[in-house]
C-alpha cells in the first residue's frame, strides 16, 4: 500500500530530532526541576513511534539499527550497576553520591551517581517500550 | 557485609539481566542460570547462618533513616523462605533442560524465571508494605511472561484471566496501601505496627486487614478467591505449572502471616476468627476439587488450595504450636508440590496424556517413578516421619491449645482426603492393566527424572531431619510470635 | 478540595468497573488502566492535598505537601505502564489466535475431564 503522505514524512525529518533534544533537556532536568530518565525515555519513544507512524518498519530498522532488547539490558545493568557500586563501599544498597564539580564551559555543576541510575531508566523505557511497539507493529 | 540480605535478591537479577544478552546461545543461557542460581543459593545460605548467628538483618536502602528510607529485613522466616525458593528454581530449572523445549528456551524462559525469583524473593525480604506491592508487580510480571510463554490457543485464553485477576487484585492493593498510608501515616512495616499499637486498632484498620485479607487472598488462592487458579494453572507446560504451583501461592500466604502477625494482632477476635473459617473453607473446597476430577494436573493443583488452607489455620491460630506448624508446613509444601509436579510431569511425558483413565499398570516399565511417586505423596499426606507430619501435627496442636478442635478434626479429615486423591493417582496410574504408552526416548526420562528424585529425598531428608531444624524453625517462629523483636532490628540501628 | 477528589475518585471506579464487565476485551482492558488511575489519584489524595505549597522536607519549613504520595504515583505509574504494555501485547496475540475478542467466547475449560 502506497500512501502520500509528504507533508507528514518532511515534517516527521524536523520534529524528530526537536523532540528528541527536548527529550534529552527533560532528562538532564530531572533531580532537581521536574523530569528524569521515565519521562525523558518516553519523550524519545514518541519520536520514534512518530518516526514510524511516518516511515515504515523497515525504513526505521535501517535508520536506527539497534536491537532494542539490547538496549533494555544495557539500560538495566547500567541501573543496576550504579545501585551496587554502594556494595563495594560497604554501605546500603542504592546509597548515592554527589558533588559539586567546576567544569569549563557549565561552571559550578552538581553531578550524581542518580544520573547514572536514571540514564539506565531511559534506556530501559525506550527500549522496552519500542520492543513492544515492534513485536505488535511486526505482523501487522 | 550489610548488604546481605539483598544478594540473593540481586543475583539473579543480575544474571536475568546478562541472559537478555544472549538470545539465541541456548548453551550459555543454561550455564549461565545455573551459576546464577548457584551462587543465590550460596548467598541465601549464608544468610540463613547469619540470621542465626547473628539476629535478623536489616539495611535500609540508600541509607535514608529507617522508618523514611525502604527497609530490608530478614529475618528467620524470610531467610528461609528465600533459600527454599531458589533451591527448587534450581531444580525446577535443571528438569526444564529436557523439557521446556528450545522454542521457548530461545523466547526469553531462563530470563523470566529470573526475574520471577527475583521478585518472589523480594516479596519475602522487604520491610516495607509499599516495596512489597513492586515486588509482588515483578514477579507477577515475569509470570504473565511465562504462562504465556509459547502462545498455545489454550495458554492464551487461559493467560487472560490469570492476567485480569491479578490486575484488579494489584490495584486494590494499592488502594488499600492509600489508605492505611492515610490512617497510619507510614509504610515501613515495623513502623506500621508501632503506630498500630499505639492506636489500638480502631475499626478502619480492621477494614484495611481484612482489604489485605482480600488482596493477598486473591493472590494466595483462599476460599472464595481461588476460582481463577484451577483453570490458568492447567495452561502452562509442567516447569512453569511447578513453579506457579511451588512459589506464587506462597508469597500471598506469606504475606497475610506477616501483616497478621505484625499488624492486626489488637483485635484477634474477629481478623483472626474470619481468617480461620476462611482458611477452613479452602481446605474444604480443595477436597472437593481434588476428589472431583480424573486429571493429573486438576488434582494436584486442587492440592494447593487444600496446603493454602491448612498454612493459613495454623497462622490463625497466633500461638506458638500454630505458627511454628504453619512454618513447617509452608516450607515442607513448598519442597513436596515441587516434587509432586515434577513427577506428574514426568508421568504425563510417559504416557502422553493426563487423564487417569487413559493410563495404567506403569509400575512395570517405570517402577522407580512409581515408588517416588508413592513416597511423594505419602509426604504430602502426611505420614510419619516424612515431612508432612511435623508441620501438620504442630498446627493441630495448636488448634486444640486455642480450642478450635473442630477445625482441627476437620484439618485432620482433610488428610485423609489428600491421601485418598494423590493414591487415587498411584492406583491408576501404576496399578492395573498395562495401557499401551507411546514410544518415548528414554534419556529426557531419566533427566528429568533426577531432579525429580532429589527433590523427593531432600523433603525426605526434611522430615527426618526435624530435629536439626528445629532450632531454626524456633527463631522463625519467634520472630512472628513477638513482633517487638522485628521492630527492634528495623528501627534501632 | 479532597471532596472533589473523592467524586472524581469514585466516577473513575464506577467506570472502570462498567468497562471491566463488558464483553469486548479492548473495554476491559481500558477499565483496569482507569481502575490504577483512580488508585492513583487516591494515593495522591491520601497523603493529603498540600495545595500550592512544594514536597520539599528541610530543616525551618513549615509548609510543604506530603513527598511520598508522589513517589508512589511515579512508582505505581511507571509498573501500570509497564502492565498495560503487556496486556496489549497478550491481547493481540490471543485476538490473532483465537480470531475474537469476545470474553464470552474465551470461557470454557473444554479440556478439563
Amino acid at each position: 500500500m502506497k500512501t502520500n503522505d509528504v507533508i507528514l514524512q518532511t515534517t516527521t525529518k524536523v520534529v524528530f530530532f526537536i523532540i528528541f533534544l527536548f527529550s534529552i533537556h527533560i532528562f538532564f532536568a530531572g533531580h532537581y526541576t521536574p523530569g528524569g530518565g521515565f519521562v525523558g525515555g518516553l519523550l524519545t519513544t514518541g519520536a520514534l513511534v512518530l518516526l514510524l507512524l511516518a516511515f515504515d518498519l523497515k525504513t526505521v530498522k535501517q535508520a536506527l539499527p539497534f536491537n532494542f532488547t539490547i538496549v533494555t539490558g544495557i539500560g538495566l545493568l547500567l541501573a543496576l550497576g550504579t545501585a551496587s557500586a554502594s556494595l563495594v563501599f560497604n554501605v546500603p544498597f542504592f546509597t548515592h553520591a554527589f558533588d559539586d564539580f567546576t567544569l569549563p564551559l557549565f561552571g559550578v555543576t552538581s553531578l550524581h551517581t542518580a544520573m547514572l541510575f536514571d540514564a539506565g531508566v531511559y534506556l530501559v523505557v525506550v527500549g522496552a517500550a519500542i520492543t513492544i511497539i515492534q513485536s505488535i507493529g511486526g505482523d501487522a | 557485609m550489610i548488604n546481605l540480605p539483598l544478594l540473593p535478591i540481586i543475583l539473579p537479577f543480575l544474571f536475568a539481566i546478562l541472559l537478555l544478552f544472549f538470545k539465541e546461545n541456548i548453551r550459555v543461557q543454561r550455564s549461565l542460570t545455573l551459576i546464577g542460581l548457584l551462587a543465590s543459593l550460596v548467598a541465601a545460605l549464608f544468610l540463613v547462618f547469619k540470621v542465626k548467628a547473628d539476629g535478623i538483618q536489616a539495611v535500609t536502602l540508600g541509607s535514608w533513616p529507617a522508618p523514611f528510607g525502604i527497609s530490608m529485613v530478614s529475618d528467620m522466616l524470610a531467610a528461609l523462605l528465600v533459600t527454599t525458593t531458589i533451591l527448587l528454581t534450581l531444580f525446577i530449572v535443571i528438569y526444564s533442560f529436557s523439557s521446556i523445549g528450545e522454542g521457548r528456551e530461545r523466547f526469553f524462559y531462563y530470563p523470566a524465571i529470573l526475574f520471577m525469583v527475583t521478585g518472589v524473593n523480594g516479596a519475602f525480604t522487604t520491610g516495607d508494605i509499599f516495596n512489597l506491592f513492586v515486588f509482588f508487580e515483578v514477579l507477577l510480571i515475569a509470570s504473565y511472561v511465562l504462562i504465556v510463554l509459547g502462545g498455545e490457543k489454550k495458554q492464551l485464553r487461559e493467560s487472560i484471566k490469570y492476567v485480569l485477576v491479578n490486575v484488579i487484585s494489584s490495584a486494590l492493593f494499592v488502594i488499600t496501601v492509600a489508605f492505611l498510608y492515610s490512617v497510619i501515616g507510614t509504610l515501613n512495616m515495623a513502623d506500621i505496627s508501632v503506630k498500630i499499637a499505639q492506636v489500638g486498632q480502631p475499626g478502619i484498620i480492621t477494614v484495611i486487614a481484612i482489604l489485605l485479607l482480600i488482596v493477598f487472598g486473591v493472590k494466595g488462592a483462599i476460599f472464595p478467591l481461588y476460582f481463577w487458579l484451577p483453570g490458568s494453572y492447567a495452561a502452562p507446560p509442567i516447569p512453569v505449572l511447578t513453579l506457579f504451583g511451588a512459589l506464587l501461592t506462597k508469597v500471598g500466604v506469606y504475606a497475610i502471616m506477616r501483616t497478621y502477625t505484625l499488624f492486626f494482632v489488637h483485635d484477634i477476635g474477629f481478623t483472626h476468627e474470619i481468617l480461620s473459617v476462611l482458611s477452613i473453607l479452602t481446605i474444604i473446597a480443595g477436597c472437593i476439587g481434588a476428589l472431583a476430577y480424573f486429571d493429573l494436573k486438576q488434582i494436584i493443583i486442587y492440592n494447593i488450595v487444600i496446603a493454602v488452607g491448612v498454612i493459613l489455620y495454623g497462622a490463625a491460630q497466633m500461638n506458638e504450636s500454630g505458627l511454628a506448624g504453619a512454618i513447617f508446613y509452608l516450607i515442607h509444601d513448598m519442597l513436596i508440590k515441587g516434587a509432586l509436579f515434577l513427577l506428574i510431569g514426568i508421568i504425563i511425558y510417559v504416557t502422553g496424556t493426563s487423564n487417569l483413565r487413559k493410563m495404567g499398570g506403569l509400575i512395570q516399565t517405570h517402577a522407580p517413578l512409581g515408588w517416588f511417586y508413592l513416597i511423594a505423596a505419602f509426604g504430602l499426606a502426611g505420614i510419619p516421619p516424612l515431612s508432612g507430619f511435623v508441620g501438620k501435627l504442630l498446627i493441630v496442636k495448636g488448634a486444640f491449645e486455642a480450642g478450635n478442635s473442630w477445625g482441627a478434626i476437620i484439618l485432620l479429615a482433610s488428610s485423609l482426603i489428600v491421601l485418598l486423591s494423590v493414591i487415587r493417582i498411584f492406583i491408576y496410574a501404576f496399578w492395573g492393566k498395562p495401557v499401551a504408552i507411546p514410544q518415548t526416548d528414554r534419556r529426557p526420562y531419566r533427566n528429568m527424572m533426577m531432579p525429580a528424585v532429589v527433590l523427593v529425598i531432600l523433603s525426605v531428608l526434611y522430615g527426618v531431619g526435624t530435629e536439626w531444624l528445629f532450632p531454626y524453625m524456633t527463631d522463625a517462629t519467634n520472630g512472628l510470635l513477638q513482633p517487638s523483636i522485628y521492630i527492634d532490628a528495623v528501627l534501632k540501628e | 478540595m479532597e471532596f472533589v477528589m473523592a467524586i472524581v475518585i469514585g466516577i473513575l471506579f464506577m467506570a472502570a468497573v462498567y468497562l471491566i464487565l463488558s464483553r469486548s476485551l479492548l473495554k476491559v482492558i481500558l477499565g483496569t488502566g482507569l481502575l490504577s488511575h483512580g488508585a492513583h489519584l487516591l494515593i495522591l489524595t491520601m497523603g493529603g492535598l498540600g495545595g500550592t505549597s512544594p514536597p520539599v522536607l528541610a530543616d525551618g519549613v513549615t509548609d510543604y505537601a506530603d513527598p511520598l504520595p508522589q513517589a508512589l504515583i511515579l512508582t505505581a505509574i511507571v509498573i501500570s505502564f509497564g502492565v498495560t504494555a503487556v496486556i496489549l501485547v497478550l491481547a493481540y496475540r490471543a485476538y490473532a489466535v483465537h480470531k475474537t475478542d469476545n470474553m464470552n467466547l474465551l470461557k470454557g475449560n473444554d479440556e478439563h475431564d
